[in-house]
């Protein structure tokens, strides 16, 4: 009897679809990557060890992003010389699109297209925007989903170049 | 004095013409132009149809199973989609439109169809609104819009419903 339930339950796990939830990444070491930008230069995640990283996912059809872009690209030219570095990854089908909406928008930070393992490593990018930080060890410190706040995104920011700061004058 | 008058009444002619040449070409290209989205706001109520339900119809083993189609982004869709879903969109772009137009057009009108994005927020998404017009237009009676208010990812993947990957 207990060998056909254990036999059932392996039968039922065996024939379910999977159920995914969004891997937990805060305060785990953000996923490598190593893509090359709109305008053809490398850009390697390891490469920015060091600098605080404000990781964009993005696309063309999304309209909360498109706000969030330009105050991300004023945020790169206030916070850059303070070693932040902002990346944008869109999830469009077609770079072509990307990169009007990246001239349009004048964006001064680095834009490459994203992958499906992209998305899948970083633990399914299942809806737009989506923000992560990284401080300067390489470790996700934020994750933020949809619509959000942006001076609480700032906020953050503003406290991880600070904390990184002070930990580099002791 | 006579010749004058000539030179500015064909000049009023020609401005006249002119203008109404500026008037023409713009509303050939209003007409050519893609129709503005129809946003996800404007589907009635009665059409949306809730994840728990969706999730309930498609384990019962009785039920009418709908033919449920994505209309928003590739690169999520091969992330996670519904098991068992197809791929058809983007709703807001004619690729997208004419994929799902293609898809649909051998199909009785009574077929039984649910169509989802959740690329953003509900009220912000360009993809469902259009792909069910598009599906009413062409005479569907039986067609739902899955409601996922924030996203695929908050909606429906993280409330443990099924999901597959891959294209």
């Amino acid at each position: 009897m207990a060998l056909a339930a254990a036999l059932g339950a392996v039968c039922l796990v065996a024939a379910g679809a999977q159920s995914a939830a969004p891997k937990d990444l805060l305060n785990k070491p953000a996923p490598g990557f190593s893509l090359k930008t709109l305008d053809g230069r490398p850009l390697s995640l390891a490469q920015l060890r060091g600098k605080v990283v404000l990781l964009n996912f993005w696309a063309t059809w999304c309209a909360p992003c498109e706000i969030e872009m330009p105050v991300f690209a004023g945020w790169q030219g206030r916070y850059g010389p303070q070693g932040l570095q902002i990346i944008g990854i869109s999830m469009d089908d077609d770079s072509a699109l990307a990169r009007r909406a990246v001239d349009r928008l004048k964006l001064n930070y680095p834009v490459a297209m994203g992958t499906a393992r992209l998305g899948a490593n970083y633990g399914g990018v299942l809806g737009l925007p989506l923000t992560f930080l990284i401080d300067r060890r390489g470790v996700i410190r934020a994750r933020f989903q949809g619509e959000t706040d942006l001076h609480a995104i700032e906020k953050q920011v503003e406290a991880m170049l600070a904390q990184a700061a002070n930990s580099q004058t002791r | 004095m006579i010749s004058g008058l000539i030179s500015k009444t064909t000049a009023a002619v020609v401005a006249v013409a002119s203008l109404c040449f500026v008037f023409a070409a713009a509303h050939a290209t209003a007409q050519w132009a893609a129709p503005a989205p129809a946003s996800a706001s404007t589907i009635p109520n009665a059409q949306l149809i809730q994840a728990e339900d969706l999730s309930r119809l498609l384990k019962a083993s009785s039920a009418e199973k709908p033919l449920i189609l994505q209309v928003g982004s590739r690169m999520m869709f091969a992330q996670a989609h519904i098991p068992g879903s197809e791929y058809v969109g983007p709703g807001s772009q004619s690729e997208g439109t004419q994929q799902l137009r293609g898809r649909v057009a051998k199909l009785a009108h009574s077929q039984f169809i649910v169509l989802y994005c959740g690329c953003c927020p509900w009220s912000r998404c360009p993809n469902v609104g259009p792909a069910y017009d598009l599906l009413r237009q062409m005479g569907f009676t039986n067609v739902k819009v899955l409601y996922l208010p924030n996203n695929f990812g908050a909606d429906w993947a993280s409330k443990g419903y099924p999901v597959a990957s891959g294209q």
